[in-house]
Parts: C-alpha cells; structure tokens; sequence
C-alpha cells in the first residue's frame, strides 16, 4: 500500500480486463468490424512446388456473378523487392510480382467480389497452369546445399578443447534427434482489412505487432510509415505466426488500391497451413561427453533446420548447449538447408524448443549410461556463470526450480530403472529436464497524459494476442503512477501509437512495461503542473539494457508422468508440473495461465504435431485439423505451473517474460519419461502411436533394459 | 425475391425472429456473422474440426460451419449473445473469467456454448465415449474425465483446458437449472 493508501497492482492474481467482452462475444477481433462498401478477396495458392505459372485463365471466373476482378502478376501494382523484416531481407513479402512459383501454397492470385460465396466460387473456377520444375522438398542435415546459419543472434559456441575431452570422457553419448514442421494454429485465421483513403493505408490486420507490420508495409509500397495505419484490438492467438506481415494484409492492401474500396482477406484454415510461415522441421546431432562423477567435460550441439531462399531464418537450437551447464569445452553449430519450401516463420519458444527436446534428452542419455539419476545429473553441473563468455547470470534460480519442482513432484521416491512400473496393460514412467530462454527488452515508446478528470491515459503500441498484456500494463501503470487501476485508460494494438516490438520474443509486455514505468516516472515530475492535460513520452532506446556485462534468461524445471500402452503405443501424460524462475510476476493468475498454456504446447509437440509433405509434389497434405492434431481437452491433465521467488536486476521493476519458457523443456520431460516407461528411447518427435507400439521387441528396447 | 441461387428462410436467433434471403451456399456461421451482425461466433476452420463456431440450434450444440443457413431454417438458434439474459452473465461466463479460462478468447464463445449444450446432455442421460457405466437409467457423474471428453469439439490453442473444465465443473450443477 502507498501513502495514498492504494495497494499495489502488481503481484495480484486479477482476471483479464477484457474478460467480459470474450465470454459475451462482444470483443471485436479483425473480422468481427463492419466495413461499408466491403469487397472480399479470396487468395488463390500454388499447387507446384516450383515452376513457373504458364497462364491463369480467369475468363469462366470473370463473368461470375458479384466478381470484381481478379489479381495477379500481370495486372498488380509493383512492391519493392528489397522490403525486409527483422531477419533481413525477404523476397517472399513481394506477392504477385512474377511468374516464379518458389513454393506450394505461394499465394500467386486474389479474385475479388461483392461476397466471400461469390470470390470463392470464382476462385475455383480460375484455370492456373504451370510449367513445373524439379523441386527439392526433403529435409536433412547432410543435405549438400547445408549451409551455416545467419549469425545475427551472435557467434556460435567454440570453448575449450573439445575432441580431447571426448576422448577422455567415460561415456559419449552420440545421438541425432528430429523435431518435424510444425504449425503455430492459432485458432484466429489470418484475416485483413484494408483501405485507402487520400495516400494513406489503413488496415485492420490479425498480427503480434502493429508498429513493425507498418513499417514492413510501409517499405513495401514505398510509402512514409507515418501513412501506414494499422490496428489490432484484439487478436486470436499468434504463437509466432503473426509476428510477420502475412498475405492477408499485403493482398488486401494491394486489392483495396486497385478496386478503390475497403478489401477483406479472410485465410482459410487451409490456407493459413500452406501460406504462413511454420516452425522449420530440424535435425540435431549431440555429442555429450561426461566423467564417472557425473562431471560434463564436452558438449557438442549441432542443428540444422530448413528455410526457403527467399529470407534469412534463424532457428536457434544450440541455446540450451551454451547456457544450461558448465563443461570445460562446448562447441554449438547451427546449419541453415535452403529447400523449396514455405519460408518458416518462429514458432513459441523458437529454438529453445526443438532445441531442447534434442539437447535435455542427450542429457538424460548420459544419466542413463552412467547410472546417475537425471535430476542429479543436472544439479552437479550447474555453472556459476555462463560456461561460454564467462559473464555472469543477472539471476539464476534454476536450481531451486529442479529442486522445489522435485519436491512437489515426489522425485526422491523414484526408482531410475527403466520399464519397471506396471498398472494392468499400462507402463507407467517420470521424467524431467530444464530449460532456459534468453530475456531482454527492445526499444519501445509510452505515452501517458493525465486528463482533466483525473485519470490517466497510457498509450503504448502493445498486442495482447492472449498473453495479458492489456491487464498486466494497466497493473504497471497504476503501480508507477501511484494510482489505483480503475484511473488508467489503456490504449493498445495500434500504430499509430509508437514505435513498439510487439508480441514476441517473451519481450512485448516486459519491454512495454519499461517504457510506461519510465514515462510515468516522468509524468510524476510535472504533475504540480496545474494545467492539465499533461503529456509525456518516453521512448526507451537509450534506456535499456544498461547491465550488459550480465547474461539474462528465464528457467523451468519441468517434471512429467506418462502412462504407456505398449499394446497400442498410446502414450497419455498424467501430471505436467513446472517450475519457473520468470522474475518478478506481473499478475500470477495470468501468468500462471500463459505457462500452463506453454506447456500444453509443449505436450502437444511431444506426442501429436507433424506437419508432413509428401516428398512426389512436395505439398503438404496436413493441412487442416484432421490431418494436424493439436491437443484437445481429452489429451491435456491437470497441468501445474508455480513461480519460484525471482527478481531480473536487469528491469527497472524486476520483470521478466514469460511467452516462451512454457512451452521449451516439456518434449524432452515427456521423452525422458517415456523412456522410463519403456525403456524404449524416441529420438524422433512425435512420440505417436506408430513409434511406440510394440508388435515385437525390438532391439534397441533390449538393449536399453539390459544396459540399466 | 427467391430465385434458383437464392432462399427467403426465418430464423430465430436470441428470441428474435428474423426473415432473411439467403444465398444458398451460405453457412449458417455466415448468416449469423455476415447477415445479422452476430459476430460473437467465430470461424476457427469452417471445416467442423475446431468448435469455435459451436452455437445452439434447438438446444442442441452444432458447430454452424457445416450447418447450412437454409437448413436452420424455422429453427431457434442460442449464440454467446444470448445466452447471458438482460445483461447477466451466466455463471459459467462468470466462472471462465474468474479461473481465466481463456486467454486470446476466440475460441471461448464455441467452448462456452458448447459446454451449456453438453451439461443439457449429461443431464438428459447421454453417455460418452468414456462413461463406464452404460446403463440408460443411470446418468454418469460428471468427473473432470466426462467433461474433457464430451468438450473434446472444442480445440483451444492456448491452453486454456484445465481452467476450462474446472469453471465448467464449478457451474455445472447452476447451469444445469439455468437452461
């Protein structure tokens, strides 16, 4: 409580503040806004993996009924080809340009007409023909165009001596692990809205960061980002997949200047499968050597996953190599395997997670041939600061996680012996792993007025895509301007309000905060000010990161029980518990939500998820809920979450993100735990009915039990 | 105005009646949407295989993606508008705020709807595929098991399963007298 007597905000469990709006259906997401003189464009997506588009027929289409026109390389205004996102240049963001067909699912026409019936039907009715070319669609990591990966999340790992160290480890664990495509499926389809009015672009888009799709648009059609207007109130999910500019804004934004009215582009589902980006399928090889004591003495991570050639990518697997524990020498190599594929586009917990199911089962391997138990495995080689640059951690509480978490879950009962617990046709098993997720801030700006009625209006460019953003900054904002919540008057999701970075990286709420936090301090010094309103803003640029001799992250222990049917290979997860050392918590209601949520990813990673392309067209034949099985209700237990007591000196208020560190850790903790169930270990995720049933016994399963 | 693509059909939707043309391709989830400005149901596939679209028709859940309007016709259609009356919120929309059962909300209106639908059958007797005993005479207990079961039409990518089933099971018994 303040001398005001008002109780801080942060820190409570207080449920969202568009709550009401969500259970009533009353809160308007991009489609959900009426728009007068609305025409609809529907996207038309290529059928070849590559090849060159011969001709598109749209005589038939034309003379439909409501049709207006239809869009595409001949007739479509010019993009610039240079346009770039924050990996660079992407040659995929200019859409109907060429002929060039890089991809199936390439978006390479839009028909547009009075009604979404009318542009559908006139779509079907198109006549594309292609000349095709041979594509090269399969993934892997001895593929001969591997090439090493962009470095602009900084060089990889090379410490120590590490073929000597192997060579006087007693065991090596030498493993390769792969992690499939896999599909963001935010239950909100990608859909736009846009118009022109007087040079200006206006557009109502379903995206994780209004500010940076205006300036990729405004870079696009070569326009000043000032004339680029974009909102997004409230958003269904993203999980990476909105954080790029998708077709859906490009075409319709193209389709409204050329029909000189408002153009909706609304993505089917299967369309949102085959045109936006997914989470690249990887390939990893690990190589841990360790001591009879338990003591790491070499790690060796080497990933490769796919991109197109159209833009850089970074899938950043070797993280957990480098930071999770101490060894005397640890080498990390990242390979990039250009294919004529969908450009990926970062998935929750990018890197970290695929990363992590290869990195903390090769950890468990170790456990295993060494006969230590895999908790104390991870315990012994905690590192005092960070086995890599030497730098020490701003915060570490990863090992109260594994403890506490340990505690909770009932570890020390454990027998680690494979293949030992039965109930009737059921094996049962446990398992654990840590993770880690790097943390940070980028620059954002706030503007916060006090108005005549004494409230406070905070303007800040956040998307709170599910995430909590918009309750958590009205907490922070209180809590800096000494106030109780009910005084702030929150704006969000929208361009025109400053530069901001969105919803990814774990860093949209906790950058947010740090430009509100320092606009309201600014705020406090002029309100003797009697004139009113009063207006601040902060941009945080120079501001942040002003302890960078330290290395920041979050951490997550995270413990399962899987029951194995060997009959059927069905694999059902009993208990999900996770420990997390996030910071200082903005609202643990919320937070503790996200978490759960993140780890529910993770379960669904483990043991459902495979986007699969048929390696004769190269197209992907998942494409929709039937063929990609997301986790339902009857997949998911009771999943726990909990905070251990953590503080991020490296914020002005001790935050830390959380978007990401839900979902890394839990594949390798289902994995682990599947072992352990069977004896059996899966390298190859999913861990789905057709990998683990047992029609006889196989080799490996015999040797892995006679080995313990 | 009915012509060969084109169908006049009455729907009542919220206790309202409304006359509409329709085109006859035209889902019962885009009338709602599109024609009475019911936005509240949402499009998560138009496929049936994600439940956003879930809403009541004659009290039973269907998922209005693949329900045609033409079809409804005559019927009497609930959507998450109006299933809280004079501004009331139900308990079950009290409890999935108060246990965040949701958190980007698209799916929430499907997962409401559904769950109002599917308490309706649990205490009309139905079984599930999980129910142990069969008997016709006895209704199963609703146990978080039933209820992650018959909820399993309702996909919810972020997560929010277990703060689901438990405003559910929270409101059950309220909500079974409230219908």
């Amino acid at each position: 409580m303040n001398a005001n007597g008002i109780t801080a905000a942060v820190g409570e469990p207080r449920p969202r503040v568009e709550g009401r709006l969500k259970v009533t259906g009353s809160a308007a997401y991009v489609a959900d806004v009426p728009m007068p003189d609305l025409a609809h464009g529907w996207m038309v997506t290529a059928t070849v993996s590559r090849g060159r588009i011969r001709d598109i027929d749209a005589t038939d289409a034309l003379a439909m009924p409501g049709v207006l026109g239809v869009l595409d390389h001949r007739n479509a205004r010019r993009l610039n080809p240079d346009a770039a996102h924050h990996f660079g240049p992407d040659r995929g963001l200019p859409m109907l340009q060429d002929d060039a067909v890089p991809y199936a699912g390439r978006p390479i026409a839009l028909v547009v007409a009075r009604t979404p019936e009318q542009a559908r039907a006139a779509a079907s009715a198109l006549r594309v023909t292609y000349d095709a070319e041979p594509h090269d669609t399969e993934f892997s990591m001895n593929h001969p165009a591997a090439r090493p990966a962009s470095t602009l999340f900084g060089p990889e790992a090379d410490t120590g001596d590490l073929e000597a160290e192997l060579a006087v480890s007693t065991v090596v664990v030498d493993e390769v692990y792969r992690t499939p495509e896999e599909n963001h499926s935010a239950m909100e389809p990608h859909v736009a809205t846009a118009w022109w009015e007087d040079g200006h672009l206006y557009a109502l888009d379903s995206n994780q960061g209004p500010f940076s799709i205006s300036q990729v648009m405004a870079m696009l059609f070569f326009i000043d980002r000032d004339r680029v207007h974009i909102r997004a109130e409230h958003v269904g999910g993203g999980f990476g997949a909105k954080t790029i500019c998708g077709a859906q804004i490009i075409l319709a934004a193209m389709a409204a200047e050329h029909f000189r009215r408002p153009v909706r582009v609304a993505l089917t589902r299967r369309q949102v499968f085959l045109a936006i980006g997914s989470r690249p399928p990887t390939e990893q090889r690990v190589r841990i050597g360790a001591g009879a004591d338990g003591r790491l003495r070499a790690v060796h991570h080497h990933a490769a996953f796919a991109l197109s050639p159209l833009a850089e990518y970074i899938e950043w697997c070797t993280e957990q190599a480098r930071t999770l524990y101490a060894a005397p020498a640890i080498r990390t190599e990242l390979s990039a395997v250009p294919l004529d594929r969908l450009p990926p586009c970062t998935m929750r917990g990018p890197g970290a997670t695929p990363g992590s199911f290869a990195f903390e089962s090769a950890v468990d391997e170790v456990a295993e041939r060494l006969r230590i138990d895999p908790l104390r495995l991870r315990l012994l080689n905690q590192p005092a600061a960070s086995p890599v640059s030497g730098r020490p951690w701003s915060t570490r509480r990863l090992i109260t996680c594994l403890e506490e978490g340990a505690r909770r879950f009932g570890w020390a009962q454990r027998d680690p012996r494979p293949r030992l617990r039965r109930e009737g046709n059921l094996l049962v098993g446990t398992g654990v792993a840590a993770a880690a997720f790097v943390a940070g801030v980028f620059p954002a700006s706030a503007t916060i007025a006090a108005e005549t009625d004494g409230t406070f209006s905070v303007r800040v460019g956040a998307s709170d895509i599910g995430t909590g953003a918009r309750t958590a900054l009205i907490a922070v904002a209180a809590d800096a301007l000494g106030v109780s919540t009910e005084r702030i008057r929150l704006h969000i999701g929208d361009s025109d309000l400053g530069p901001n970075p969105g919803a990814g990286g774990s860093r949209g709420t906790t950058s947010c905060a740090f430009a509100v936090t320092e606009a309201a301090k600014a705020l406090r010094e002029k309100l003797d000010d009697p004139a009113r309103p009063v207006t601040v803003t902060v941009d945080t640029t120079p501001l942040i990161n002003w302890r960078p001799a330290e290395e920041r992250n979050t951490y997550s222990a995270v413990f399962a029980e899987v029951t194995v049917d060997p009959a059927t290979g069905e694999v059902r997860v009993r208990r999900l518990l996770g420990m997390f050392a996030v910071g200082r918590v903005i609202n643990p209601l919320l937070a503790r939500s996200q978490l759960i949520g993140g780890m529910i990813g993770g379960l669904s990673m483990a043991l459902h998820e495979e986007s699969v392309r048929d390696p004769i067209t190269g197209r992907l034949v998942t494409a929709d809920f039937a063929g990609y099985h997301i986790s339902a209700h009857a997949d998911v237990p009771n999943v726990e979450a909990d905070f251990v007591a953590d503080y991020e000196p490296q914020d002005p208020s001790g935050f830390n993100g959380l978007g990401e560190i839900g979902n890394a850790g839990v594949a390798a903790a289902i994995a682990n735990a599947v072992w352990h169930a069977t004896g059996t270990r899966h390298r190859t995720l999913p861990i789905s009915l057709g990998r683990v049933v047992e029609t006889a016994a196989p080799r490996d399963r015999q040797e892995a039990i006679s080995a313990v | 105005m009915t012509d060969d693509t084109r169908s006049d059909i009455s729907l009542r939707v919220n206790d309202a009646t409304y006359q509409l043309a329709v085109d006859n391709r035209r889902t019962l989830l885009d009338a709602l949407r599109d024609d009475l400005s019911l936005t509240g149901t949402k499009k998560g596939c138009d496929h049936g295989q994600c439940g956003a679209c879930t809403v009541l028709l004659d009290g039973d859940r269907v998922v209005s993606c693949l329900t045609l309007a033409v079809v409804a016709d005559g019927a009497d259609v609930t959507t998450i508008e109006g299933l809280a009356g004079g501004g009331e919120l139900r308990p079950i929309q009290e409890a999935f705020i108060r246990l965040d059962g949701f958190q980007c909300g698209f799916c929430t209106p499907g997962q409401i709807c559904s769950a109002v639908g599917m308490l309706a059958e649990h205490a009309a007797g139905w079984p599930s595929a999980v129910t142990r005993d069969d008997s016709p005479e006895r209704t199963p207990e609703l146990s978080e098991e039933e209820v992650r079961e018959r909820m399993s039409g309702n996909l919810c990518r972020c997560g929010a399963y277990p703060s689901i089933v438990r405003a559910i099971l929270e409101t059950s018994v309220r909500e079974a007298v409230s219908k």
